[in-house]
């Protein structure tokens, strides 16, 4: 009897919690349908109305569609452009691990993952490469801020790929770009889709990066124009709601169908570690 | 075949490249900068010596506020977060909770939003007037308690803190049931024979064999509460006043006025702080381990 009382209450405590979580979702998600009167109560009422043209409404004025794409241009291409630096330098580092110039370098590269960016120096620094308020320049400074972590696990990766691997390809004629090409990178896959689902995600959902070094309306990423659209549109509530649920949706979709893959890659720097 | 052959060292240039020009080259040059009084206003630059320095820490409340707030803030949101994660990964490994996998799922969720729409949310469930949290309360009747949550100087800075851990509390759940799955089970079974409840199990096996994996949530996030900024700049911007400015929020604030050399000074001095710390968690912890 005791333990039967016990379970239920340890069931009880889960959803709790998970009701901690969930509890705002809902509420955002139902204000989003009400109209601007309604909206300013939030609670748990359904809407009187169900107000679908707010979506509409927050889409034509909130330039979203313009934050989207830039958006996913920065993620999509500073993460492939941080794979193809990351892969093959993790791969010789953890090759040459045994010299202590290449640990160094390592220690040189993975820094990072604790030493804060200093973003004054670093506008200087882009205004000196002519890189500040520019895509490429946006692509190369989110390739670098997730290059140490990236740098780390694949480098952790790299360890369970058995050197005799590297020997017998080279006996049999294989060279050194050929080597890594055909023979390792088919095996990083694993790997190479966790630091791509951790570096997009992470850019994507970046907003520091965008109030500090762009500005200008047309290279807005959707966290900036979010922001922007809840300055103007503060006494909105129902249209802040919608356009949190139109940016947060994706998001949510992709979380729910490839959770296994995003949590790995969350966390495989921390339990490796 | 020689091992330069088949590993060239010119595979690591690209990403030293881009490490050393936007990482090292502007930390570099971020602390030259910090002895300077470098400002968006004038193309001279003066040699200033320790001056910026003095001033963050003998210049009165406000810069010593912001140290005081970033600690604050860090200690306080990695014990609430690594508490509850623990706790959390502890419920959601009991072979007697039902759908763990959803409770799982809905834990870590928060995780992979940005913090920025996460802010907003809480902006909208915290406001005064039209909040959830306040009109909760109201209906309970408890309307003595509905209170301007971010904008008055006692709360404010609890209730960043509280949204900060519901977003990562599920963080650190899923790193300890990574760690927690790593323990062998025939401990508890041998433990089970000698009579050990719950409680003497947890203390004597989960959490001695845990010590690694709270190394890392450790590690995660104290260096993570060091250079907390958004979280701090949606939800209060730093205020009322200067009550829950950290390190990070002062340096945008004084990069947007212009005031380079002392935006600079700060992060310097952040920088600093956060390597010590973590090499000095990973040192001291590490011992602690190879001593088990």
């Amino acid at each position: 009897m005791k333990r039967r009382i016990q379970t239920i209450l340890q069931n009880l405590i889960a959803w709790i919690f998970s009701a901690i979580i969930v509890i705002p979702i809902i509420i955002i998600a139902l204000n989003s349908f009400k109209n601007v009167k309604e909206s300013n109560s939030m609670s748990f009422h359904l809407p009187s109305i169900w107000e679908f043209t707010n979506y509409l409404e927050v889409i034509k004025r909130g330039n979203l569609l313009v934050g989207f794409r830039n958006s996913f241009s920065y993620a999509l291409l500073s993460t492939l452009l941080l794979l193809v630096v990351t892969l093959p330098c993790a791969f010789v580092l953890q090759r040459r691990g045994a010299k202590r110039l290449y640990r160094i370098l390592y220690y040189v590269l993975i820094i990072g993952i604790a030493l804060p960016l200093n973003n004054i120096a670093l506008m200087k620094v882009m205004v000196g490469l002519h890189l500040m308020n520019t895509r490429v320049g946006i692509y190369l400074l989110y390739a670098a801020i997730g290059l140490p972590l990236s740098v780390f696990i694949a480098h952790g990766f790299m360890s369970g790929i058995p050197r005799e691997l590297d020997e017998a390809a080279v006996i049999d004629g294989c060279s050194a770009g050929n080597l890594f090409l055909k023979v390792i990178l088919p095996l990083l896959k694993p790997v190479a889709s966790t630091l791509f689902i951790l570096n997009f995600l992470n850019t994507w959902n970046d907003f520091t990066m965008a109030i500090y070094f762009l500005n200008g309306s047309d290279k807005m990423p959707v966290t900036l124009s979010v922001y922007n659209f809840f300055g103007q549109f503060q006494k909105s509530w129902n249209l802040v709601c919608a356009d949190i649920m139109l940016t947060a949706l994706p998001v949510l979709i992709v979380y729910l169908f490839a959770q296994k893959y995003i949590i790995q890659g969350l966390t495989s720097g921390a339990v490796k570690g | 075949m020689k091992r330069s052959k088949i590993y060239p060292g010119y595979f690591i240039l690209p990403a030293l490249l881009l490490i050393a020009l936007l990482y090292l080259l502007p930390a570099l040059l971020g602390t030259a900068y910090s002895f300077t009084d470098w400002n968006r206003y004038s193309n001279e630059l003066h040699f200033v010596g320790w001056k910026n320095y003095i001033k963050v820490f003998s210049g009165g409340e406000k810069y010593i506020g912001y140290i005081k707030n970033t600690v604050f803030f860090t200690v306080l949101s990695a014990v609430l977060k690594l508490g509850l994660g623990l706790a959390l990964a502890i419920l959601f490994t009991s072979s007697r909770i039902r759908l763990c996998n959803l409770h799982r799922t809905i834990a870590f969720a928060p995780q992979v939003f940005s913090v920025l729409i996460i802010g907003i949310t809480f902006k909208a469930m915290l406001h005064p007037s039209t909040g959830f949290i306040n009109a909760l309360l109201r209906s309970c009747g408890l309307s003595f308690l509905a209170h301007d949550w971010l904008g008055s100087i006692d709360t404010a800075f609890g209730s960043i803190i509280a949204v900060d851990v519901w977003r990562g509390a599920g963080y650190a759940m899923v790193i300890f049931i990574a760690g927690i799955q790593n323990i062998p089970l025939i401990y508890y079974e041998s433990a089970s024979i000698d009579g050990a409840g719950f409680w003497a199990k947890l203390l004597h096996i989960t959490i001695p064999s845990l010590i690694p994996t709270l190394t890392v949530n450790l590690v995660l996030s104290i260096t993570y509460g060091l250079r907390v900024f958004d979280i701090v700049y949606v939800l209060t911007n730093g205020g009322p006043g200067n009550a829950t400015d950290v390190i990070n929020t002062a340096t945008f604030m004084n990069f947007s006025k212009g005031n380079y050399a002392m935006g600079t000074t700060l992060s310097s001095i952040l920088a600093c702080a956060t390597v010590i710390i973590a090499l000095f968690i990973v040192r001291f912890m590490g011992k602690k381990e190879d001593n088990q």
